[in-house]
């Protein structure tokens, strides 16, 4: 911090929404050379301040100074033209057009004004990608890519702006761990050469690996800033949720009951090579693996969302057909799946709409749909999850991303299915609201329910999980109990280093 | 088993790529056996004539669709620029060419008024088109006061019955424009944005790119090619006519579908399109050749419709499958 002038500086910045005070009365500082950590519940207001900073979103009221320059920050264009990006929460890629395409929208390289030089834009976004080791073909079009490649493909486009002022809101909450190192070591060297970084996470571990100062908000306002050496974890927590929060992953063990599912030698293509599984009742199950292991897909078989190519599925003792979700959901099978935005949600319906599209069947009498029931039923689930709306009317597109995530699960929850299949149930949600699913799940498991879990967080997996699994290269390598399992073991499972499979 | 393997993929490849083309080949083909006058280098002329009208509005709408709109507007705009071309140049006095320049003028304001009331006024571009296409109709009517214009001159209706280098002049213009159009969609940062609104108009406008403008060029090309469409028509009629174009933007639809293009925004081309608009055309061509009563002709191009599209939807369905695998491979 060798400049005395900070990079950016808010002054009693204020951004509302009907029925909420999202942003209220904002005032802070981020300097050149610094990584500053933005951390609240879901709901705080991080994006919103950060979609102020970039001109997304107009100011109510405030003022922001860029090198102590007055400005105003009324487009995106006009963002990027004064040196600010942002990697947004929710995925902003364009799935039709290349990685190359995307990486250079809106500046492509250019021959005589209005030419694109497509040479140049794909060996820059090829230059682009290499500086950051990030393995994707610069031709593909992002449709055909993972959820992770994606993730990757946004970082690197918003490095590439050379930009003084980054935002980075939840880039790693679909990376795997050695992809979120890389990025680390992206963000420091981003800072070692000057750029102020305003980097937004709900995993504390990675916030006081990276930053140098934490800003934590809550209900719209910023309630603590300071140096990471003046916190400890415990108390940003609580300074986030505004009360003590006991422990992390509450861990309710659990009666192994008789076997529910069961998945004999399934296959689909590359990714899924001759799976079998064992689902019983009461039992959470944690697959691990590193992305692109075939976890999501080996999900969607067993919901019927792709087509089984070889195999049996086996539930309650026989053998059934899954040929679509409706086939699942009429089994008694969940799914929870991993792309939220795409697959999980209608975004632009109520929040009563979203929790309750699966209840409409089971809640209506002679067709007539009961919505008073439905009601009781929804209102229930959504306090506990504490999402956070002003109404069950919201649409679903206006609650912060944390709070769309609850939404989906809040579905599965009020469809009580007798197999809950969840893919990342926690990603980009906040530690209160983790801890108040990851207890859900454990009573769920404990009335009877039989629960997979994917996840790619190691210490939820371990956390969570009765019994862990571990897949690679669409096979299940590994197997381990509650007790056995540590956070190498399973790294070595799904790095190749080791191989044992536990007779089902 | 190895090399079947390989191959069939390939194939499958190169049916989805092309599905619009090979549509069209077999459609040729059929005819060709059927109706022994059908492969005639006069005949074929005729057909490329034919399909020149909806190919060219079918351009525009390309455009359109390509950003998730529509322009439903193309049949009155093509009607309206005819009359207001043929009116100015015979009844009004101007002379051929500064007729012909305002009405097309014309069509690209009517492109104009769609993008101002879509961008601005942020209504959606089907009803907004809607309405002008009612607006376009009606003004034509008042215009010509419902009745045809009669009396172009040898230089107006060049352009719909001359020849250059034995190619009608309409295939020309066509050609011109359609080369014109491809190039700006596959190599300008233009098209590139046209696509981009078309994947996410979200994401386009945080990139930094100024939607409304991108839109603006959209509509208003779609006017001018409308235009073009029109005045060629007026030329081949030898007289403008206030009812022409009536369900032009039903096939151009149906063309830039057939085609490639996915109403859902983000995917089209003009090569397709052509393709398409072809295949409407020597679909009608070929029907008359065989003599079927033109009642039934319209039973027949709907059913073929369906089936082109859903031909071109299941070879991409079983595209989609194998891509999800592939790249989690590696
Ligand atoms: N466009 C909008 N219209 C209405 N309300 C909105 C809109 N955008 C955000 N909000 C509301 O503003 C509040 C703050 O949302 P914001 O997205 O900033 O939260 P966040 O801190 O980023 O949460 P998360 O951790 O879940 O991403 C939320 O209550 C949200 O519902
Ligand atoms: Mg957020």
């Amino acid at each position: 911090m060798t400049e005395n002038i900070p990079r950016l500086r808010l002054e009693h910045v204020s951004k509302a929404f009907p029925g909420v005070q999202a942003v209220n009365d904002v005032s802070l500082e981020v300097w050149g050379g610094e990584i500053l950590a933005l951390v609240g519940e879901n709901g705080a207001g991080k994006s919103t301040l950060m979609n102020l900073i970039n001109g997304v979103v107009p100011l109510d009221s405030g003022k922001i100074y860029l090198d102590g320059q007055p400005v105003t920050m009324d487009s995106p264009r006009r963002a990027l033209e004064l040196g600010i990006t942002m990697i947004h929460q929710e995925l902003a890629l364009i799935p039709q057009l290349t990685v190359g395409q995307n990486i250079f929208l809106g500046r492509e390289p250019r021959r005589w004004r209005f030419w694109i030089d497509w040479k140049r834009l794909y060996a820059q976004a090829q230059a682009e990608l290499d500086r950051l080791g990030i393995d994707v073909p610069v031709q593909a079009r992002v449709a055909d890519l993972s959820i992770a490649q994606r993730q990757l493909v946004e970082i690197a486009k918003a490095l590439s702006y050379n930009a003084r002022l980054i935002a980075l809101d939840e880039p790693t909450s679909a990376l795997t761990e050695r992809e979120t190192e890389t990025l680390f070591r992206l963000v420091r060297a981003l800072r070692d050469q000057g750029v102020a970084l305003i980097y937004i996470s709900h995993r504390l571990e990675e916030v006081f690996e990276l930053a140098d100062r934490i800003a934590v908000m809550r209900d719209g306002q910023l309630v603590a800033v300071g140096p990471v050496q003046a916190f400890t974890p415990a108390e940003v927590v609580r300074l986030m949720v505004g009360r003590e929060l006991t422990e992390f992953f509450p861990k309710v063990p659990t009666q192994r009951g008789e076997p529910v599912l069961r998945a004999i030698n399934l296959r689909a293509g590359r990714e899924v090579q001759g799976v079998s599984l064992e689902l019983y009742r009461g039992e959470i199950v944690g697959l691990a693996g590193l992305v692109g292991a075939g976890r999501t897909n080996l999900a969607r078989l067993l919901f019927g969302a792709d087509r089984l190519e070889a195999g049996e599925i086996w539930m309650d003792g026989r053998r059934v057909e899954i040929r679509s979700p409706r086939d699942a959901i009429r089994l008694g099978i969940g799914l929870v799946p991993e792309d939220r935005k795409s697959q999980g949600l209608f975004l632009g319906q109520s929040v009563r709409f979203n929790a309750g599209a699966g209840l409409l069947e089971r809640l209506s009498r002679l067709g007539f749909i009961d919505f008073r029931r439905i009601n009781q039923t929804i209102k229930a689930i959504i306090e506990r999850l504490r999402v956070r709306t002003p109404s069950l009317n919201q649409r679903v597109r206006n609650l912060s991303g944390g709070n769309q995530q609850k939404v989906v699960i809040s579905r599965w929850l009020a469809l009580n299915p007798k197999v809950l299949i969840l893919d990342e149930p926690t990603r980009g949600v906040d530690v209160g609201a983790k801890a108040e699913i990851h207890a859900l799940m454990s009573e769920l498991a404990a009335q009877g329910m039989a629960i997979l879990m994917i996840s790619s967080e190691l210490p939820e997996i371990l956390g969570v999980s009765d019994r862990i699994l571990v897949m690679r290269e669409g096979r299940i390598v590994a197997e381990f109990s509650r007790e056995e399992a540590t956070q190498d073991l399973i790294m070595q499972a799904a790095t190749g280093q080791l191989e044992r499979r536990v007779a089902a | 088993m190895n090399s079947s393997s390989n191959h069939a993929p390939q194939l499958s490849e190169f049916l989805r790529r092309n599905s619009t083309y090979v549509i069209l080949l077999a459609i040729v083909l059929g005819f060709a056996v059927l109706a022994p006058e059908f492969l005639t280098v006069n005949n074929l002329l005729t057909v490329a004539l034919q399909s020149t009208l909806v190919a060219l509005a079918a351009i525009g709408m390309t455009l359109a669709i390509i950003t998730g709109g529509i322009d439903l507007s193309v049949g009155s705009v093509a009607a309206l620029s005819g009359a207001l071309a043929a009116g100015l140049a015979t009844r009004g006095g101007l002379g051929t060419y500064p007729g012909l320049l305002i009405g097309l003028m014309a069509g690209a304001g009517m492109g104009l008024l769609n993008a101002v009331m879509i961008v601005w006024g942020r209504i959606p571009p089907f009803v907004a088109t809607l309405a002008s296409m009612a607006i376009a109709r009606g003004l034509t009517l008042v215009y010509t006061q419902g009745r045809p214009i009669a009396g172009l001159d040898r230089a107006f209706t060049f352009w719909g019955s001359e020849s250059l280098l034995g190619v009608p002049m309409p295939v020309w213009v066509l050609l011109v424009v359609a080369v014109l159009v491809h190039l700006l969609l596959s190599q300008t940062a233009l098209g590139l944005h046209i696509y981009a609104i078309g994947g996410g108009e979200e994401t386009t406008r945080l990139a930094g790119v100024n939607v409304g403008v991108v839109k603006v060029c959209v509509y208003v090309i779609s006017g001018a090619t409308a235009a073009l469409s029109g005045l060629i028509l007026t030329a081949r009629l030898w007289s403008a006519q206030p009812n022409i174009g009536v369900g032009l933007e039903l096939d151009a639809i149906a063309a830039a579908v057939l085609g490639g293009s996915s109403l859902a925004g983000g995917v089209g081309g003009i090569p397709g399109t052509l393709a398409g608009a072809f295949i409407i055309g020597v679909l009608s061509n070929g029907l008359n050749l065989l003599e079927v009563p033109s009642y039934n002709q319209q039973v027949i191009k709907g059913l073929v419709f369906i089936l082109a599209v859903m031909l071109d939807y299941f070879i991409k369905q079983r595209r989609t499958v194998r891509t999800r695998r592939a790249p989690l491979a590696g």
